[in-house]
């Protein structure tokens, strides 16, 4: 609890209010859905971390480089996959380097000792992306990616890690944080995750963007675009995902798609149906996908948006 | 410490304010919510900040704070605006919220997003609903049986009255969990004898002396178990079965360290969360409720399909058995379930098609449905009894 509190007290004295991570958001060229900043100024007031659930492509990681962006901070990020354990996540000790400087003080004549001493030292500490974020002297954001990818077991070292900030090196002693990372996780949903964790995070559901929110993020990513054509395409692309595909494209197709008609200098969707049909592909992830998105499923497509 | 003030301030709020907050905590919890002591204590932090001076953020802070999962984030508004703008009439309040959530779920179909979350789905049986079925309260109006329903209930309750029997299923599910031997993985674990030797953590072991390799580690594959995901029709032609498969279903999620149940009629219901009540009789019970058809046929194409699009990516992977308990008569299009059945065939390990009708002496799988499934299907057998699941073990021990 004291650490908490603590941990609490440091973080609350440098936070922002509601409406200035707001304006920064805004600032920084994330064009934020209505609740994103409260959940971001939470983060801050009640030092909890936030869990980012959607679907893939929705911009979930967007958001934590638009945190670390409005704070100012480093982004640290751990990209989870199964099997990642502790010596990829946490610290690892350079072997190769251990090795060479035993040989080097034996033949220097030092006591055993006192070059174990040495060889455990922090010189010798390769920091990996969790022991990284809690050795910064100024509190980055830790982006934990896909956490649902990772194993239980990890996910409770994760929650261990989460609520101490503190990690113990048998070989070193305990290293407490130097100051506590603003912690983001995202998942996918390819497994449940325990309610541990869901409880002691703040909860975002991230959907695809609205069509207006998609057409400002378009323009404010391809400047090439002009305002009638980024809402075109964000309008198709919204009847598209109400298509039965089996890949949804995310905001990231989206922008590719808006790029490769402004590249072919396409002002409106409905003057070229021709290259509209071609550069769908952009949008397309599987064979069945593209042929189920036939010439007339397009046109029609284009007719109720256009 | 600027925690001081905040501290000072949560002491400031009135006895009144305290005790909405936790009247609305207890109403979250009662929907399904997951939500501890830290949790209210933080709500208070949030009631004293600048947060609730305006609904529009107030109402964000809390849902991001008690919602966990997806349905929770769905359902959260709905409760709220009941709560705080209500008469504070909490039966009315829990209908509400469960119509309105209703009302999302059709319009999210309606939309046909592929939402593909496993929660908030379409046809998620409320935990609650088997319990408030029986004062007739049953939300979504599942209650509206047929008489031929209401006999199949009638015969759950008659056999969950034998005992003796229902040990004999659970028995076996748990002979078949173990039967389905641990599946070798990829990931390998360090160990101190082996295929392959661990340099990396040999080398470590031996730093103390002087890199000369004396201790030696191996890697060896790591284990895991296999996953068993059960897919019971419960549909009028299966009635007959339905008792005995259920308590089938609540051996095995019982027994499986993984495994997930799910039963079918017109539409999917995801029942394991029913099924892990330790009481068995009220477990069976509460399914029996979930089970009774609203009438009109098997849609086995629809339900797989359901499956596949919410569920799968969730409870299947490539060490996952599906077990489909059904006869085969659907009264969908055999298209769609032929294109379901392969599409989850790409997905999972194992499919096992277990057919109550086989054990009849003239049978040959002549229903349109079946012809449709079976070639995706890789083990087509009898289940009419307790001895034709027995006679699963050698199958499922080789998968």
């Amino acid at each position: 609890m004291g650490e908490l509190s603590a941990a609490r007290a440091y973080i609350t004295h440098m936070s922002l209010s509601r409406d200035q991570i707001s304006d920064r958001l805004a600032a920084v060229g994330y064009v934020a859905d209505r609740d994103i900043a409260t959940a971001l100024w939470l983060m801050d007031y009640l030092a909890r971390p936030l869990l980012l659930e959607g679907e893939a492509g929705v911009g979930k990681t967007e958001v934590a480089k638009a945190l670390a962006a409005v704070h100012a901070a480093e982004l640290i990020r751990l990209q989870c996959y199964e099997g990642l354990d502790q010596n990829a996540a946490l610290y690892e000790w350079n072997y190769q380097r251990q090795l060479l400087a035993i040989k080097a003080r034996e033949g220097a004549g030092e006591n055993a000792d006192a070059i174990e001493e040495h060889v455990f030292s922090e010189k010798y500490l390769l920091e990996r992306p969790l022991l990284a974020a809690i050795r910064r002297p100024t509190p980055p954001v830790l982006l934990v990616d896909e956490v649902d990818r990772a194993d239980e077991e990890f996910e409770a070292f994760l929650l261990e890690l989460l609520s101490d900030f503190q990690v113990s090196v048998p070989e070193l002693g305990t290293i407490k944080a130097v100051s506590i990372p603003r912690v983001v996780l995202t998942s996918n949903g390819t497994r449940e995750l325990s309610d541990a964790l869901r409880r002691r995070c703040l909860y975002h559901y991230v959907d695809f963007p609205d069509v207006d929110r998609e057409a400002r993020i378009i323009l404010a990513r391809l400047p090439q675009v002009d305002a009638g054509l980024a809402l075109q395409v964000a309008r198709m692309v919204a009847a598209v995902r109400k298509e039965d595909l089996h890949k949804v494209p995310g905001v990231a197709e989206t922008l590719d798609w808006a790029a490769v008609l402004a590249g072919l200098g396409v002002h409106d969707l409905r003057q070229s149906p021709e290259a509209v049909h071609e550069t769908m592909i952009c949008l397309i992830k599987t064979h069945e996908d593209r042929a189920r998105l036939t010439r007339e499923v397009t046109d029609r497509l284009l007719g109720k948006v256009a | 410490m600027a925690v001081e003030p905040i501290r000072a301030s949560v002491g400031s709020i009135g006895a009144g304010a305290r005790a909405r907050l936790a009247g609305f905590a207890a109403t979250l919890r009662e929907n399904g919510f997951k939500i501890g002591l830290a949790e209210t204590r933080d709500a208070l932090s949030i009631l004293v900040s600048p947060a609730a001076a305006r609904r529009s953020s107030l109402k964000p802070a809390l849902r991001a704070l008690f919602a966990a999962t997806r349905s929770d984030w769905e359902r959260f508004d709905a409760i709220f605006d009941a709560y705080w703008s209500g008469r504070g009439v909490r039966r009315a309040q829990v209908a509400r919220v469960s119509s309105a959530g209703g009302g999302a779920a059709a319009a999210r179909r309606s939309v046909a997003l592929p939402s593909q979350s496993p929660q908030g789905l379409p046809d998620q049986v409320d935990r609650r609903s088997g319990a408030e079925g029986e004062s007739g309260a049953s939300p979504g109006g599942r209650r509206g049986g047929a008489s031929r329903a209401e006999n199949l209930a009638a015969a759950d309750v008659r056999h969950i009255l034998d005992p003796d029997e229902i040990a004999e299923v659970h028995a076996l599910a748990a002979r078949l969990a173990r039967t389905m031997r641990a599946r070798l993985l990829r990931r390998e674990q360090a160990r101190r004898r082996g295929r392959r030797l661990d340099i990396r953590r040999t080398i470590h072991r031996n730093v103390s002396k002087g890199g000369t390799p004396v201790d030696l580690v191996w890697r060896r594959r790591k284990t895991k178990p296999l996953r068993l995901v059960v897919l019971l029709d419960t549909s009028g032609s299966m009635n007959l079965y339905t008792a005995f498969f259920v308590r089938f279903l609540h051996g095995v999620v019982d027994a499986f360290r993984e495994a997930e149940a799910f039963v079918f009629h017109t539409r999917l219901a995801h029942v394991s969360p029913s099924l892990r009540d330790r009481d068995v009789a009220r477990a069976v019970d509460r399914l029996g409720l979930m089970a009774q058809g609203i009438g009109g046929g098997t849609r086995i194409g629809e339900s797989l399909a359901t499956f596949n699009r919410w569920h799968a990516r969730r409870v299947v992977n490539s060490r996952t058995a599906v077990m489909i308990v059904s006869d085969g008569y659907d009264t969908g299009e055999p298209e769609l379930l032929s294109a379901q059945m392969q599409r989850l065939r790409q997905r999972c390990r194992r499919i096992i098609w277990l057919n109550p009708l086989i054990g009849w002496k003239s049978f040959s799988p002549e229903a349109r449905g079946m012809q449709a499934a079976l070639p995706h299907v890789d083990l087509f057998a009898p289940a009419h009894n307790l001895e034709s699941l027995a006679a699963l073990e050698p199958y499922l021990a080789r998968i």
